[in-house]
């Protein structure tokens, strides 16, 4: 084996381990859905946001119109701080309600966004303050057991 | 028996200070392995280029063995189209670097190791010495790079096997819609906690896997034995070593 | 003539376990010295230490002028170009061809365009005779070859010194006749000192200049070839001829033949 071919397979070798980085960032992994044109960002504050994590959809009548990029916590009123990149192409309301769904009954948690009538737009850094938080199996759960308990005998 | 165990301790614990020193050493001798490309090149070729075949054939065997498997259990509860993000993250996250690592100190490895016993056995490294040439960077640092510089391409291209042969079973073979399948990929496997994180591993699995087969080869006794204890020895030590750091850097990366 | 390599005193342990107890010894510049002695001698721990792959428990090691256990790394690797040694089976690169092999030592240690390259190791491998031979690999030559190969490579780059181990081990008649020539030919050509370690007597007593007898780590007997032949000494004769008992014991020692035999029916 003379040096020549050597370094022509080594070439090719390094050729098909970028090729496979390609292939596994553009079509495994999501790098080319996470490109928003012109991203804007809005924040919208929620009492619960469940499982929801970062990089997760924002979808409006089920189109994806942007992306969770933070979470955190709100130190003052104890509430999850989302903060979202929107396509640029897409302006909504003023009073637009923001809820968290999840897609199917085990799948992904996402924002959806229902468009309300105030003839403003929101701007870039505005909050959207109708939120409706997460559906949390449990406490809906406990809620159910405790208006049980309440209404029967209170007796020991 | 309670001796025998302490003795044990003690000699890892010595052979690991030794392996640290070497480590060094070789660090220190690296920046000529770098100016002389070729040669690099050249150990890129014995355990990148030859390890290919083996790595592609059994990436795209496990990609296959997980689409049947995961679609016998998906389908229990109804959500089969989720079996891309299965497969996908199971082998990008764990399966890619590991299988790979563990294919590659059997493959590469042990041959590194077994060429720098033979080198040491048949005094090759002490008539460099001799001749004024440093064994640690015209023999060692060029096989080491190589292997670390190989291994992360190594498990890319097992990884992406895997998700074509999952594709093959899950899609071609039962008949899941393709759209779905890759669409609920793309929506869960992120770059860069999970590719990114594997490339990562890779590379760390690169480094540990090469340095145990060139301090062993560099550490035989230099007789026919020597040669064979420690060739087994590197296909023992750094297959453990993959699996312990696997974990160490599993539960790093994705604790969030 | 002043000596290009001496030794006062040398003595050197591995562990515990004494090797050369006090070695002295001297080669001088352009002569070609043996130095003799039954397996497991310290002949070849002589050589490491020489070298500079060992270290001297203590005494004094000079060669090329310096004190050899006193350099650093750097300063090895400088006195080293200037020498050169023929390990045991040749010790050739396996994965290198005749050619680069020989042209290893140029390529690694100056900056010569490879046509110079080319026609100096075309030029030692003449000298060994094996020119046509540059794009074998080592594998298929025959020992006797090999060493030639080795023998090429060791003067490529003209040392000041030449070592060599048991140059003459495992070889046929005929290529022990060519390596003896080839020693003492090219110890002639390139003015360089050098030094055989052997057991092979009749050899190397054609071919060397000044013979050392080394036994248990001490040097017993020195001369010239013909000094050696006619010695009286009785450990000298034993060796130069080969007889099987004399102050050499045949027997390791042990307790009495009949004590061990007898001993253990008391018991």
């Amino acid at each position: 084996m003379n040096r020549t071919t050597i370094d022509l397979w080594v070439g090719i070798f390094v050729t098909l381990g970028a090729l496979a980085l390609v292939f596994l960032a553009l079509k495994v992994g999501n790098l080319s859905g996470g490109q928003i044109r012109s991203p804007y960002s809005l924040t919208a504050n929620f009492d619960n946001i469940g499982g929801l994590k970062a990089r997760a959809p924002v979808k409006s009548a089920g189109v994806v119109v942007g992306r969770i990029q933070e979470i955190h916590l709100d130190k003052q009123h104890y509430q999850a701080v989302v903060t979202i990149q929107m396509d640029g192409r897409y302006t909504f309301p003023k009073d637009t309600f923001a809820t968290i769904n999840t897609s199917g009954l085990l799948g992904e948690q996402y924002i959806g966004l229902e468009p309300g009538g105030d003839p403003d737009d929101l701007k870039p850094g505005d909050v959207i303050k109708k939120t409706q938080s997460a559906v949390v199996l449990e406490k809906l759960i406990s809620q159910f057991m405790f208006s049980k308990a309440a209404e029967g005998p209170a007796t020991k | 028996m309670f001796r025998l165990v302490g003795a044990r301790t003690i000699n890892t614990q010595w052979r690991l200070g030794v392996m640290a020193r070497f480590f060094g050493l070789l660090l220190w001798h690296s920046g000529s392995s770098f100016r002389r490309l070729r040669l690099t090149l050249r150990e890129i070729y014995f355990s990148g280029v030859l390890s290919l075949t083996i790595i592609l054939i059994s990436g795209l065997f496990v990609g296959m063995v997980l689409g049947l498997q995961g679609y016998e259990t998906l389908q229990r509860y109804g959500s089969e189209e989720v079996l891309g993000t299965l497969v996908a993250l199971s082998l990008v996250r764990e399966l890619g670097p590991v299988l790979a690592g563990l294919l590659f100190a059997s493959r590469a490895g042990s041959a590194v190791t077994a060429e720098i016993g033979l080198m040491k056995a048949t005094e090759q490294l002490a008539a460099m010495d001799m001749m004024a040439v440093d064994p640690v960077a015209r023999v060692v640092a060029p096989r080491f790079w190589g292997g670390v510089i190989s291994m992360p391409i190594l498990a890319l291209l097992f990884s992406a096997m895997g998700v074509f042969g999952g594709y093959l079973v899950g899609v071609v073979m039962i008949g899941i819609d393709s759209g779905s399948f890759w669409s609920q990929m793309q929506a869960s496997v992120d770059f860069r906690n999970d590719i990114v994180n594997g490339v990562i591993k890779s590379v760390v699995f690169g480094v540990a896997v090469s340095l145990v087969a060139v301090f062993e080869g560099f550490d035989t006794d230099g007789t026919a034995e020597g040669v064979s204890r420690a060739t087994t020895r590197t296909v023992v030590t750094s297959s453990l070593a993959i699996l312990g750091l696997d974990f160490i850097l599993t539960s790093f990366m994705f604790r969030g | 003539m002043s000596s290009l390599v001496s030794l006062r005193d040398v003595r050197f342990s591995y562990g515990n376990r004494d090797v050369l107890h006090g070695v002295t010894l001297n080669v001088p510049r352009g002569k070609l010295v043996a130095i003799m002695g039954g397996s497991g001698c310290g002949k070849t721990t002589l050589m490491r230490l020489i070298g500079g792959q060992l270290r001297p428990r203590a005494g004094q090691l000079t060669v090329c002028g310096a004190e050899v256990p006193s350099l650093d790394r750097e300063g090895l690797y400088d006195l080293r170009r200037r020498m050169s040694m023929l390990f045991q089976f040749g010790a050739l690169f396996t994965d290198l061809s005749v050619f680069d092999n020989v042209a290893f030592p140029m390529r690694e240690h100056t900056n010569m365009p490879e046509p110079i390259i080319r026609d100096l190791v075309l030029m030692k491998l003449h000298a060994v005779g094996l020119r046509g031979a540059e794009n074998l690999l080592p594998s298929e030559l025959s020992g006797g070859m090999a060493r030639r190969v080795a023998l090429a490579r060791a003067i490529a780059l003209d040392p000041e010194l030449m070592m060599y181990d048991e140059p003459f081990a495992g070889l046929d008649p005929i290529s022990l006749g060519v390596i003896g020539q080839l020693i003492r030919k090219l110890n002639d050509a390139l003015g360089a000192s050098s030094i055989v370690v052997t057991h092979d007597v009749q050899e190397s007593l054609q071919i060397v200049d000044y013979v050392y007898f080394l036994s248990d780590g001490k040097v017993v007997a020195e001369g010239t070839p013909d000094e050696i032949r006619t010695s009286e000494d009785p450990w000298v004769h034993q060796f130069v001829w080969g007889e099987a008992d004399g102050p050499v014991p045949f027997r390791y020692p042990a307790v009495p033949y009949e004590e061990a035999l007898l001993g253990v029916q008391r018991a």
